[in-house]
């Protein structure tokens, strides 16, 4: 390819060769269809882009993009992403994991990685199931799953991967699931932000745990749900008859109702995605009583890690030059001749 | 001869005979700066021309309780006017700066040895902790050796007196009043351990001249002990510097001449560096060493743990680096998995495990060489990766450039050994001429290959091309997956993955071809014996068969550079002895490898104390497989 403008790719130009070998109806193959629409919308170019992956159902995602792609090993995608950025910062680096791979054995440099601000989008595929070994609890079950490793129901408390995100230093924590038409906006805001973009996707693993998020993902449900927040637009859901606003006294959240769109006189919330006091609040929004928060819930840009390191090896090695004779010749030295002398 | 001959105090106007080699050991607190002490002392040592080799031995724990018998640190020295390769086995001089060292060291000293004593240290609560009844230095106790027992502390106090320091900051300067009662007595020069003291200190003048005035103090002292004033018999010697080949000299670790090695072998690779590691003992000095060198196109990376750390390198070289990562022991268990991927994933990557005591935490300052079963066989699946193993702190240089010329050759990982041992020990090195090494320039696939682009088709030496992302036109998929051979894509037909094991082994083996045939260090290709060895065992190896061949008995020496793939010639070499005896620092692992691969006698000598082996202990096996 010598033309100087690049060819304007479209979704079908994302895909590989390679057949797909998800079960059938998985919600794996909506969210590639997201990622397959979203890349040729944000002008990302294949030769460009690296999809890093762990072990699990959805670490075999970079398989079916056309781009570079790397299937690690369980639970180290981002340490792996972090030597891929650290040695060429130019790579626009996606990483896809679950709630196993990155919450569970690799919960460690999903923490780090988030805490350093690597440059990179983060999404994880969270189905609240191991799938690729057959349905055991995870660490984002629900309380009294029963599975095969646990047939009388876990006793062990979920997980909140965005919580997760968020305590560990995370800029930017999104929300999306796997058929939400939202799912490329949430992707391009991730991708828009310079710094690691956490994106939780609720997926429906329809074999071992079909329908755990129905209660908000079904069309029936979505309007009392979900809550999709938009930067400046008030906290609005169920058509705009409830919102969400604080509660001064006790400082947490609360639902209000909004008569006829009055949505200021009920004290509902601007989103604001610097925010980050209101962000700890939405993650936390226990489901039921509440909405589930989607979309964009944070987003403030930091510093990032690679451009740091860059940066300090470029301001270290200033006015140095390389010279391999003379680093070995380093200390102090001697010369022997016949007799030593100190050089 | 490497260790002492007899020390023979002479009159300082008569020099002669002067003994070939000297061992002196400096033991005291972890907090009394022996380590410190023994380090400068080296450097004066290599300027004044002498062969010389270092064994620090020091606790894990950092600031052990004072005055106890685990708290000792010790720093021991060989020095001569010959070839020296071992750190020694008994001193001639322990210097014990506490009843605690006294203890825990002298009964290593050669009968007749010297003792310097601090008498100011040997209070009743200090002999309590070092569990002595009475004073050793006022009984019999130490009647087989020469004990010269002084007020150090004292003297140190009154030395410092003029610049005001606090009683504890004072104290502090009694390894340099030390130092420089040694340097005194071996005849050395003060001037390079004071500008050192300078730079030190250059933002506490007044301590930089404490130190000073307290190292100037204790070298007047032993003049004027042996112009005969205090009659305590302190006499000085002089030990001839080394004849050694004409060059430029510096002293070296084997952690800097790792880390310049790897430097090195990246540049000669024509790559950027990528270094992932995770602090560890005794392999953090890497990492170090490496973090200061950015304009050598070296990232370094302090990952979250060992896993991350080896993770990273791998991604580094993924994307057109050379990735280095490196631990010790425990550290390497945990990045067995990555390992799997880089040779599933046929990347680069160069694995540097300082060995230590195991298993387990097992004795993180004490050196050992039982990682070699895991450094070849330690990997699930049929995974076979290079190994190499340095014989000494200069060796480590270019046993690091080899490393990296086999990783990017081969597209493989490899991984090289040190130890504890190597890793802090220092010894003098000829500079190498960078102009002497070949470069192994790397060339990354640019475009597909005629007919479509196979990311794991290979060349004759069955690498596989590297294509870095970003590179227009070659977008693959790579993992830890079964690859389809030549495509690369996930394939787990039977037949295939035979193919791909087999490739994978034949690459491995092939790296065979490409290295040296095995040499003989000392004595002869065939004969009656042969002592088989590798790593830092090499020193006492070499001395004993030397000292064994003088004596008229035939007795060889071979040390493997190539733990895996072995060279070519190894077993018609080894078959060509009727004995073959194998000392490491482990249970057997090298004997068992060699008997597997060349169906030989080989017989173990092992010795697992956390020490290296002494010369005579060697030079003992020789003779039993001998008589």
């Amino acid at each position: 390819m010598n033309d100087m403008t690049p060819v304007q790719l479209t979704p079908k130009d994302w895909e590989t060769d390679q057949e797909v070998r998800w079960c059938p109806g998985c919600g794996d193959y909506a969210i590639l269809k997201a990622v397959q629409r979203t890349l040729p919308e944000i002008g990302a170019r294949p030769e460009n882009t690296v999809f890093i992956s762990g072990i699990g159902c959805s670490s075999r995602f970079p398989y079916y993009v056309e781009s570079y792609g790397f299937h690690t090993i369980h639970g180290r995608a981002p340490a792996v992403a972090t030597g891929v950025k650290l040695a060429n910062p130019e790579l626009d680096v996606w990483i896809v994991t679950g709630d196993g791979d990155g919450l569970s054995i690799g919960g460690n440099h999903t923490m780090h990685i988030l805490r350093r601000n690597l440059d990179c989008q983060i999404l994880l595929f969270n189905n609240e199931i191991y799938g690729l070994t057959k349905g055991q609890y995870s660490p984002t079950s629900r309380e009294g799953t029963k599975s095969p490793s646990t047939p009388f129901g876990s006793v062990d408390r979920a997980a909140k991967p965005a919580a997760f995100a968020l305590g560990s230093g995370a800029r930017f924590v999104g929300r999306g699931f796997d058929v939400s038409k939202n799912l490329p906006d949430v992707l391009k805001a991730a991708h828009a932000h310079r710094g690691a973009a956490f994106v939780e996707i609720f997926q429906n693993c329809i074999v071992y745990n079909k329908d755990v998020f129905a209660d908000f993902t079904e069309k029936k449900n979505a309007d009392e749900g979900q809550l999709w927040l938009e930067h400046g637009k008030p906290m609005l859901f169920a058509k705009g008859a409830k919102g969400i606003a604080l509660d001064v006294e006790r400082l947490v959240l609360k639902v209000v109702a909004v008569t006829d769109g009055d949505w200021e006189a009920a004290g509902v919330i601007v989103h604001d995605v610097t925010n980050r006091s209101v962000a700890h609040m939405l993650v936390e929004m226990p489901f039921g009583a509440f909405p589930m928060a989607l979309g964009v819930l944070y987003d403030d840009p930091a510093p990032t890690f690679e451009s740091a390191v860059v940066q300090q090896n470029a301001q270290a090695a200033k006015g140095k030059m390389p010279d391999l004779q003379k680093l070995v010749g380093q200390g102090q030295t001697w010369t022997v001749t016949k007799a030593p002398q100190v050089v | 001869m490497a260790t002492a001959a007899a020390l023979e105090p002479v009159d300082a106007t008569v020099r002669d005979p002067a003994p070939d080699a000297v061992v002196v050991r400096f033991a005291g607190d972890s907090g009394d700066g022996m380590q410190l002490t023994g380090g400068q002392f080296t450097l004066s040592t290599a300027l004044a021309g002498n062969d010389l080799a270092t064994f620090p031995d020091f606790p894990a724990e950092i600031r052990a309780p004072q005055g106890t018998l685990f708290g000792v640190s010790a720093f021991q020295i060989n020095f001569g006017s010959t070839d020296i390769t071992t750190a020694g086995d008994a001193p001639d001089v322990l210097v014990a700066m506490n009843p605690a060292a006294l203890k825990t060291n002298v009964r290593d000293l050669k009968p007749g040895g010297l003792i310097i004593a601090d008498t100011g240290e040997f209070n009743d609560r200090n002999l309590a902790k070092a569990r002595y009844d009475a004073n050793p230095l006022e009984d019999a106790t130490l009647a087989q050796w020469q004990l010269l027992a002084f007020d150090i502390s004292k003297l140190t106090l009154e030395s410092v007196k003029p610049f005001g320091l606090g009683n504890k900051e004072a104290l502090r300067c009694k390894n340099m009043w030390t130092l420089g009662l040694a340097l005194w007595m071996f005849d050395r020069d003060r001037q390079p351990i004071v500008d050192w003291l300078r730079a030190k200190f250059a933002k506490a003048p007044v301590l930089a001249d404490a130190n000073i005035a307290a190292l100037n103090a204790g070298h007047a002292y032993g003049e004027t002990a042996e112009i005969g004033g205090s009659g305590l018999g302190l006499k000085q010697f002089h030990v001839a510097a080394a004849p050694s080949p004409d060059g430029l000299y510096r002293t070296v670790t084997g952690a800097e001449a790792i880390s310049l090695g790897l430097v090195a072998g990246a540049q000669l690779a024509g790559l950027p560096m990528f270094f992932g590691g995770y602090p560890i003992t005794p392999a953090s000095a890497i990492l170090h060493h490496l973090s200061r060198l950015k304009e050598y196109a070296v990232t370094t990376f302090q990952a979250e743990d060992e896993i991350a750390a080896i993770a990273s390198a791998i991604g580094a070289s993924y994307a057109g680096s050379l990735g280095v990562t490196s631990s010790s022991g425990p550290g390497i268990a945990l990045k067995g998995e990555a390992m799997g991927l880089a040779i599933m994933t046929e990347l680069p990557l160069v694995i540097v495990n300082s060995q230590r005591g195991g298993p387990s935490t097992g004795l993180p300052t004490k050196t050992e060489q039982s990682d070699l079963y895991q450094a070849v066989y330690g990997r699930n699946g049929d995974a076979p990766m290079p190994v190499i193993a340095a014989r000494s702190p200069a060796d480590a240089f270019d046993c690091a450039i080899e490393a990296c010329r086999i990783a990017t050759r081969y597209m493989t990982p490899v991984m090289l050994l040190t130890d504890g041992y190597i890793a802090n020990a220092a010894e003098p090195w000829r500079v190498p001429d960078m102009n002497e090494y070949k470069a192994f320039p790397v060339e990354f696939l640019e475009k597909s290959q005629d007919g479509g682009l196979l990311p794991y088709a290979r060349d004759a030496k069955l690498k596989r091309p590297w294509i870095k992302p970003g590179t227009p036109g070659l977008m693959h998929r790579i993992g830890g997956i079964e690859k389809a051979v030549d495509s690369g894509h996930i394939e787990y037909a039977p037949a295939n993955h035979q193919a791909m094991t087999d490739i994978r082994q034949a690459k491995v083996l092939g790296i065979a071809n490409d290295i040296a045939e095995q040499d003989v260090e000392i004595g002869t290709a065939g004969g009656t014996l042969a002592l088989v060895g590798w790593g830092s065992t090499y020193g006492p190896i070499y001395q004993a068969v030397r000292r064994a061949r003088a004596k008229g008995l035939d007795v060889s020496h071979i040390h493997l550079r190539h733990i895996w793939p072995m060279p070519r010639n190894l077993g018609d070499l080894l078959r060509s002895f009727g004995k073959i005896l194998v000392p490491e620092m482990n249970t057997g692992q090298l004997k068992t490898v060699l008997r597997d691969q060349y169906l030989v006698d080989a017989r173990p000598l092992n010795k697992v104390s956390g020490q290296p082996f002494r010369i005579h202990e060697i030079e003992a096996a020789i003779e039993e497989h001998l008589a």
